[in-house]
């Protein structure tokens, strides 16, 4: 599984949506994405990737592309 | 003074608040923070006049005009002069400075049967703000990277995800703080599940252990049942844990149980030597009030507490005690940005605590008398 495919596989576990959503989604769009489902989100991360988020990243994190961003301060890189 | 005056339309702020967040939260002191977080209060009047028609109208009944607010802006007013809500407002009207479909969340204070819960609506920037507050203020006294967390209440306070009570908001509030969480009370009885700590302690032998929960929950369903667990020869060792632990000490202080004691006990009991009270409400998420190492509550750059006379409400001096008003400067979704609160405090110093954290420094007293009856972490009734 390409570090794409990983991170997609999180929103679409974490969220229940389809593939074509998750661009440009943002952090209370849907109902799912609240922030009980943020730290779902976030645990399905750091166990895809190995990696373990600081509190600031977590705060941080309120886009589909934010959230690429912030995993290259973690050494991931999704192309 | 005309209703137009404050409706702005287009409301833009003077300040760049996402610029303020990014402040130190206990750096700035004395007038330095009285004038940032003046115009930033200023700011959140002129957005509430202009989209809360019942904001406008105490503003107006108030005498608070735009000039003076302008005052608040520049320097010669402060946030002091800027009228406050009493915090049960909230109860018995619906504040909002947002269309009900920018609502993403509504939080509810205290809701024990028979007593008035608070609404606080919230959109997208305030939740978030909220969030990012509560993590530069927590992340002064943990650190930036996240700890095992014990969370000490049972799974279900979180259950209903659009709908929380201050218990279930503080706790998934805080939930960014910790990893591999574990919920320490069981949903059926509030009992300790021994099994789900000893295999949580077994893991993280050696590691630091976040533990938060609210006040009068952790004495009554952890530390009481450490106790009765001791004497039968089971006993945990808590030496590596942080405890942070809020919702006030009313039904303590029933059981005459003091803040110095409660952490003499459970000291005694588990080991636990780093024990952060905090003091906060559903209305002003967020701005929390961390208590330090020298056992003070502190005021961060994003919020202030000032001490008011209750007969003329005039500002009480340091080490006079009076009742309580919050300022903080995150609610954009609801006018909760001065609030006066039904507790009863004194300022015991500003600037000069020996932990070296700046702002002021405070202590709560107890609740006024013959106010509503009200506690976060006292709704939990317990049934015999």
């Amino acid at each position: 599984m390409t570090n794409r495919e990983k991170y997609n596989n999180a929103f679409i576990e974490s969220f229940d949506v389809q593939e074509n959503q998750l661009e440009n989604l943002k952090y209370q769009d849907i109902p799912s994405w609240d922030s009980v489902g943020h730290m779902g989100l976030v645990s399905e991360l750091e166990d895809a990737f190995d990696i373990q988020f600081e509190t600031d990243d977590i705060v941080e994190f309120n886009s589909y592309e934010k959230g690429i961003e912030l995993l290259k301060k973690y050494d991931v890189i999704i192309d | 003074m005309t209703q137009g005056k404050y409706n702005i339309g287009n409301w833009k702020s003077i300040m760049d608040y996402d610029e303020y967040l990014t402040l130190k939260p206990y750096e700035q002191g004395g007038q330095e923070k009285r004038r940032l977080l003046s115009r930033r209060i200023s700011d959140l009047v002129c957005l509430h006049a202009g989209r809360c028609p019942e904001y406008r109208r105490m503003l107006e009944v108030d005498g608070f005009t735009k000039e003076k607010n302008d005052m608040v802006a520049g320097g010669k007013l402060s946030y002091e002069d800027v009228p406050f809500l009493p915090v049960r407002l909230f109860k018995e009207l619906s504040l909002k400075s947002v269309d009900q479909d920018e609502v993403v969340k509504t939080m509810t204070s205290s809701g024990t049967t028979g007593q008035a819960v608070s609404r606080i609506y919230l959109d997208r920037t305030t939740s978030m703000n909220q969030q990012k507050v509560l993590a530069k203020i927590v992340s002064d006294f943990t650190g930036a990277s996240r700890m095992p967390m014990l969370i000490i209440d049972c799974p279900s306070v979180v259950k209903d995800r659009r709908m929380f009570s201050a218990r279930g908001a503080g706790i998934l509030g805080f939930s960014i703080f910790g990893r591999d969480k574990v919920y320490a009370l069981r949903d059926a009885d509030m009992g300790l599940d021994v099994e789900t700590v000893e295999a949580f302690l077994q893991k993280h032998q050696g590691e630091k252990i976040l533990l938060f929960g609210f006040t009068f929950m952790i004495w009554q369903y952890f530390y009481k049942e450490l106790v009765r667990l001791k004497e039968q020869g089971i006993s945990f060792d808590l030496s590596e844990g942080i405890l942070i632990h809020g919702g006030g000490w009313k039904k303590l202080a029933n059981e005459a149980v003091s803040a110095e004691e409660f952490k003499r006990a459970l000291a005694e009991a588990c080991g636990i030597a780093r024990v952060h009270d905090y003091y906060g409400m559903a209305e002003q998420t967020g701005c929390i009030y961390m208590e330090c190492e020298c056992g003070h509550l502190h005021a961060s750059v994003f919020s202030d507490v000032i001490v008011r006379n209750p007969k003329d409400f005039s500002v009480c001096g340091t080490g006079e005690e009076g009742i309580l008003e919050v300022i903080s400067s995150i609610p954009e979704s609801y006018p909760g940005h001065c609030l006066l609160t039904e507790d009863i405090g004194v300022i015991l110093g500003e600037d000069d605590c020996p932990c070296g954290r700046k702002g002021k420094y405070f202590k709560v007293n107890g609740r006024l008398k013959n106010a509503e009856i009200r506690g976060c972490s006292d709704t939990y009734e317990m049934k015999r």
